[in-house]
């Protein structure tokens, strides 16, 4: 099966300074892909790469190639705009729109020209916050602003958001890091049922929850991608000494 | 080597001393700060008494009852004429100021037509304007008085004015009430007759012209610096020459005022178009500077979050930053009005200082605006012009707070919290 996202010699400098150290590893359609590894090691920076959203920071430099359908995304003829629609991000901190609930969803699609008559429109912000599992929660008050739900309710609100463009990728940068362990159970609950549809791809500094969650796992450090694998094997049969330390607690 | 540290007596005399002296410091702290605030309050309050105090008889003119018998006077008008446009026309060509002077004389002796006001005949002419009838019959009209009976009559006036105003208060003929010219007409001569709505016009056109202009490109100006421009030398110095700018005195604005708009490009003096113009350079500054501050001050997540949905730059700029950025570039657009509203020195370099007795109907139409007015009539001699000055200060600052109290209430719909 060809992946759906494939990076090959993937390089990231910020200024002089190298981020990412000639990365390949590839991202397959039903999986899910966690990304371990200490504090610094890049694991963020790669994520971001996959979307371009590195491309805000003026100073950085990305070398290689990221296939996406085996499309290179840092080509001159490729859509950044598009190409976010197609691979979606749920960030660290929950960060909805300071507007509605109802138009924190409906934003997406209506600048992609996705829905345009109000009542498919509506069934799309039902739709999306039923599979972001929230909608019993919000279906009564979807005028309220979103940034007045709770922690957890706001990260659903931010999948919901992401998943209502329809990508084919969604990458999720340690979306439970700041939430509490009933609100993680939920969002890991919720990865669950979206895998499969999605391709995901998670960044997160809990083993456990990439134990958990992922089919795949990829250790990185100082830059480098250590090891990629099996999730079972990867936390069961390290092949490498540092991958055996990192996940038994030794450093990190 | 040292000595392993003792542990600290915290029921030390000197413990106590230093909090005491803590605790006074407070309070010394405190105090100053109160003092601060009560004596700005009564600052305020001192200017705003003044103000009311001096002003409000401003708004007021005292009347005499003129009887006068207008059909006796053999005005060559009919009652047809002095309805509609031409009444104005009509009514002066017959001769109605003489009639006016006449009945004056008839009533109060010799001197009697010195006691109105030059536009008492014009209190007689709206008077037949709204009932043609007293063109058939004799009435007694209430018309101002002449500005030195006026001023004796409100405050301390001449010996001679005292004197005539205490004859004519004992037979019960003069009246007070609120002056209908002074918010309707425009500058003049005599200060019974002056009126504030020309100066008054003349800053809402000036301030129309200045709010279209320095807002949006202001506004704009801000976004692309803080969204697009590269960060650069250029930039930087851009940067530099706009904090420089918003600190140049304003008269410089005028001097560039006239030899830009007067002189080059040859554009009418006094008129609001060019004040406007002048006082937008002035305010632009102002808002790019606030509208910056304001745009750095949205939080990067939400620029990230509108991306990662696949927003396009503009679409962030426009659906996200700009709509949490408005309260803040309102707040700096309040500033730069409130200062452009209150600023004189530019407007007297490119004219506007002149004499102008009608309000401007157009952009271009020679006028005059609220602070400049107030620095005329606070020049003037007559002592009647000193109640107008106060309540032109009082119109300036009405206008003002009105002004600041529609930004408030914009800023406070457009924020939102997050």
């Amino acid at each position: 099966m060809t992946p759906k996202i494939s990076a090959r010699d993937v390089s990231v400098f910020y200024g002089a300074k190298q981020a990412i150290d000639h990365v390949s590893i590839d991202v397959d359609q039903d999986n899910v892909l966690a990304f371990i590894g200490p504090s610094g090691c890049g694991k963020s920076t790669f994520l971001r790469t996959l979307n371009r959203m590195n491309d805000t920071v003026a100073s950085a430099r990305v070398s290689g190639e990221i296939l996406l359908d085996g499309e290179d995304i840092y080509a001159s003829g490729m859509d950044v705009v598009q190409l976010r629609a197609r691979v979606g991000m749920v960030f660290q901190k929950p960060n909805p729109f300071p507007k509605s609930i109802y138009e924190n969803v409906a934003y997406g699609p209506r600048i992609h020209g996705l829905a345009t008559a109000r009542a498919d429109l509506d069934a799309l912000v039902e739709q999306s916050l039923r599979r972001a599992g929230l909608w019993d929660e919000v279906k009564d008050r979807l005028t309220d602003s979103g940034t007045a739900l709770s922690g957890g309710q706001q990260q659903r609100l931010c999948i919901a958001r992401a998943i209502a463009v329809d990508p084919e990728v969604i990458l999720m940068d340690e979306p439970c890091s700041a939430l509490d362990p009933i609100a993680t159970a939920k969002i890991e609950e919720l990865i669950h049922e979206l895998k499969g549809r999605y391709a995901i791809v998670i960044v997160t500094h809990n083993m456990q929850q990439a134990a958990r969650v992922s089919q795949q796992t990829a250790f990185f450090h100082l830059g480098q991608l250590v090891e990629f694998g099996r999730t079972g094997d990867i936390f069961t049969n390290p092949r490498e000494e540092r991958t055996r330390d990192y996940i038994t607690g030794r450093y990190g | 080597m040292t000595e392993p540290r003792q542990p600290t007596d915290w029921t030390a005399a000197e413990v106590h001393r230093r909090t005491r002296r803590r605790y006074a410091a407070e309070r010394r702290f405190r105090l100053t700060g109160l003092a601060a605030v009560w004596l700005s309050a009564g600052f305020l309050a001192f200017l705003l008494a003044s103000m009311l105090w001096q002003g409000t008889s401003g708004f007021r003119e005292t009347r005499i009852a003129l009887p006068i018998d207008v059909a006796q006077a053999n005005l060559a008008v009919t009652p047809a004429q002095v309805k509609g446009r031409g009444a104005d026309l009509a009514l002066a060509g017959a001769g109605l100021e003489a009639a006016v002077d006449r009945a004056a004389t008839r009533a109060y002796g010799s001197n009697g037509a010195a006691l109105l006001s030059d536009g008492a005949w014009l209190a007689v002419r709206d008077a037949i304007k709204r009932d043609p009838t007293l063109l058939d019959r004799r009435a007694t009209l209430a018309v101002p008085v002449a500005s030195a009976i006026d001023v004796a009559a409100k405050h301390d006036g001449n010996p001679d004015a005292e004197a005539q105003v205490a004859r004519l208060q004992a037979r019960g003929v003069l009246s007070t009430g609120w002056s209908r010219g002074f918010l309707t007409t425009a500058d003049a001569t005599d200060p019974t007759r002056v009126g504030i709505w020309g100066a008054l016009k003349g800053s809402l056109l000036t301030m129309a012209v200045t709010i279209g202009l320095a807002f949006p490109i202001g506004v704009l100006a801000a976004l692309y610096l803080e969204e697009y421009a590269p960060r650069n030398r250029w930039t930087d110095l851009i940067e530099v020459s706009i904090n420089n700018l918003a600190a140049v005195p304003s008269i410089i604005f005028g001097l560039l005022g006239l030899a830009v708009f007067l002189g080059t490009f040859h554009l009418p003096r006094s008129a609001p178009l060019v004040g406007g113009l002048t006082l937008a350079l002035m305010t632009m500054p102002v808002i790019v500077i606030a509208g910056r501050n304001a745009i750095k001050a949205v939080p990067p997540s939400v620029r990230d979050a509108a991306l990662a949905v696949g927003a396009s730059p503009v679409q962030v700029v426009f659906d996200h930053v700009l709509p949490l950025a408005l309260p803040g570039i309102l707040t700096g657009t309040i500033i730069g009005m409130a200062r452009a509203l209150g600023e004189t020195a530019p407007l007297l370099m490119i004219g506007m200082r002149a004499f102008i007795a009608a309000p401007p109907s157009r952009l271009t139409d020679p006028a005059t605006v609220l602070p400049v007015q107030i620095f005329l009539w606070s020049d003037e001699v007559d002592r009647g012009f000193v109640e107008k000055t106060s309540a032109a200060i009082i119109v300036l600052l009405v206008v003002l707070l009105a002004m600041n109290g529609l930004a408030i209430y914009f800023r406070n719909r457009f924020e939102t919290r997050w």
